[in-house]
């Protein structure tokens, strides 16, 4: 029961302190939308002949954007953890009979859905800009959303337990996050261009790669099945199967933290 | 029935300590500690920087590991027994352990939570806590806009809302101006009488020890010096303090040594203190001599012993000479300050 409630509380704490930080809510507007409008506008003649004739270069940078502003989020709230180690504030949660487990998972998944909140940002962004997208595929993407954010946040979460200042977390964070955005196909699709089979060797090999690919089954239908690179199902299985090593893995990392 | 009564009688100590030894790279930091704690008792560990104080502490609390040895507190073993240990007491770190993005209320009702005082007990809990500590107004502001004193207090009340046995406090004051200092022991004081529980208090504030304690125990090197109730301490001294001021303190400190066989001296603030038996048959003698060697004094007076003298006579060290150790201190109480 004080299990429960310690998870409940751990997870209150990461919800209240994303919705006060106004400054970082307006922020994260920023980012998608150039994106979503410098880039796609010059790129979106070179993908031309690369993408199926009934889906444009927006509807199918969308998804990925979505995945990358995760992807950004998770990683960020690593941070959170060096700060609450740096103020003390995590001495009085680790000393509490709390178990390791649902320390973890408590914070794991506060993150998780400040995470999902930013990935359904983007989403209204998408079709506040006009991007052709059916307002109901939000319903279908957030369980996605939801499933991407527990692994990316607990790689966050993992890392910011071994380091203790902020400028290192600063520097790791910049190996994991563009390595795994450029190589997941949110910018570029995976199959039918002509990319060097290393390339697409590693993009299998990232978890993102399949998180965006299921985003883009349910937003964008039929449309993406000849680009897809999996299957949805196969998609969500390897998602959901990194997640379960990952929060075994940041378990283990929060449980030999000091 | 007669057996029952004797094993009441017989009440285990609310902390006991068993050749408690914490070891860093060969180095004891604590070392073979045997001490026991009463119920009810507020008691401080006393000594400088660096003295194993704060490692005891958190052996105690089950944070660290003891090399050998080990401790019960409320009966349970902190190293079999950690989760009972960490359920039934409170703890108040040295460095601050709030978050300052949430309100006062919030940070004790997530406290509560990580406790898990059930939820229909809360509300009544903190509003007490609150009174008791004062901050009932300014209970919903974020905790950024709270002074460094107000900080320290929602520590303290929150160290409390689980309604534990004892009540770690790692150096409570430190950093803290006097007036909130002088604040702060008196909530110390009012939270262990309106919650009847026992105190285990680490300082290197002498004035702290004293005014705040019913025991004191010294600690240097990882080891317990002398362990009594603050007189006791004082009058083990045996004798009076006698202080003064001249233009020549080296060389009046090395006469009265040669000539008179004071041993017992220190230097505070440019006065020479000697501790002897009799105060009053030594001021004379001290005058005529330094009188006799030219030196000239310029004020004397004689004062009673107090725990600067008692530290300085089992430690052979004043406790403000180690400035190595000190540094440590202010690293501390800036880091307190920054926040």
């Amino acid at each position: 029961m004080s299990e429960t409630r310690g998870f409940y509380s751990l997870w209150l704490r990461e919800l209240k302190r994303f919705v006060r930080d106004r400054t970082r809510i307006v922020t994260s507007f920023v980012q998608p939308v150039l994106w979503l409008v410098i880039f796609a506008a010059a790129f979106a003649t070179r993908f031309v002949g690369s993408l199926p004739a009934d889906l444009n270069f927006r509807q199918f940078l969308l998804p990925g954007i979505i995945g990358q502003t995760i992807l950004f989020t998770a990683m960020f709230m690593g941070i959170n953890v060096i700060w609450d180690k740096e103020f003390g504030f995590m001495k009085e949660i680790l000393v509490s009979p709390v178990s390791r487990l649902t320390i973890f998972l408590g914070k794991m998944v506060g993150d998780s859905t400040d995470a999902f909140l930013q990935g359904i940002i983007v989403f209204v962004i998408g079709l506040a800009i006009g991007i052709p997208v059916k307002p109901i595929t939000l319903l279908y993407a957030l369980p996605i959303l939801m499933l991407i954010s527990f692994g990316l946040v607990s790689i966050g979460l993992t890392i910011a337990s071994f380091i203790s200042n902020l400028e290192g977390f600063g520097a790791i964070q910049t190996f994991v996050n563009l390595p795994l955005f450029f190589l997941s196909g949110a910018l570029f699709p995976l199959k039918g261009g002509a990319l060097p089979t290393w390339l697409t060797d590693v993009a299998a090999w990232n978890p993102l790669t399949y998180g965006v690919d299921a985003l883009r089954h349910v937003m964008l239908g039929n449309a993406w099945t000849p680009l897809q690179v999996q299957p949805l199902w196969v998609d969500i299985g390897f998602v959901a199967l990194f997640d379960g090593i990952m929060i075994v893995i940041g378990t283990w990392a929060f449980t030999r933290m000091k | 029935m007669f057996q029952l009564l004797e094993e009441n009688e017989k009440m285990p100590h609310v902390i006991e300590t068993i050749q408690l030894t914490k070891e860093y790279n060969s180095v004891k930091a604590v070392d073979n500690l045997n001490i026991t704690v009463e119920s009810g008792e507020i008691f401080a560990l006393l000594g400088p920087n660096g003295a194993g104080k704060t490692t005891t502490i958190s052996m105690l609390c089950t944070i660290l590991k003891p090399t050998s040895g080990t401790a019960t507190v409320n009966g349970f073993d902190i190293v079999k027994e950690p989760n009972n240990v960490r359920e039934s007491i409170g703890i108040v770190f040295q460095d601050p352990s709030i978050d300052d993005r949430l309100t006062g209320r919030e940070n004790l009702q997530m406290h509560a939570n990580l406790y898990g005082v059930p939820a229909s007990e809360q509300t009544d809990r903190i509003n007490r806590i609150l009174k008791l500590i004062e901050l009932e107004d300014r209970a919903d502001d974020l905790m950024r806009t709270y002074s460094g004193g107000m900080r320290r207090r929602l520590e303290l009340g929150r160290g409390l809302i689980h309604y534990p046995k004892v009540l770690f406090l790692d150096e409570p004051t430190v950093g803290l101006d006097p007036q909130t200092r002088d604040h702060i022991w008196k909530y110390i004081r009012d939270l262990k009488e309106a919650h009847d529980i026992t105190v285990v208090l680490t300082t290197h504030y002498m004035d702290e020890a004293d005014r705040l304690s019913d025991r004191i125990a010294i600690m240097d090197y990882g080891k317990i010096v002398i362990l009594d109730t603050p007189n006791k301490l004082k009058e083990t001294l045996e004798g009076d303090v006698v202080v003064v001021r001249a233009n020549n303190i080296s060389a009046l400190s090395e006469l009265v040594t040669k000539w008179l066989g004071f041993n017992q001296k220190q230097v505070v603030d440019g006065a020479l203190e000697i501790t002897v038996r009799n105060g009053k048959v030594a001021m004379p003698r001290i005058m005529e001599l330094a009188t006799q060697n030219n030196v000239y004094v310029e004020s004397i007076l004689l004062r009673e012993p107090n725990l600067e003298d008692v530290f300085l006579h089992y430690t052979g060290r004043n406790i403000r000479e180690d400035t190595s150790r000190e540094l440590h201190g202010l690293s501390a109480a800036r880091r307190r300050q920054i926040k």
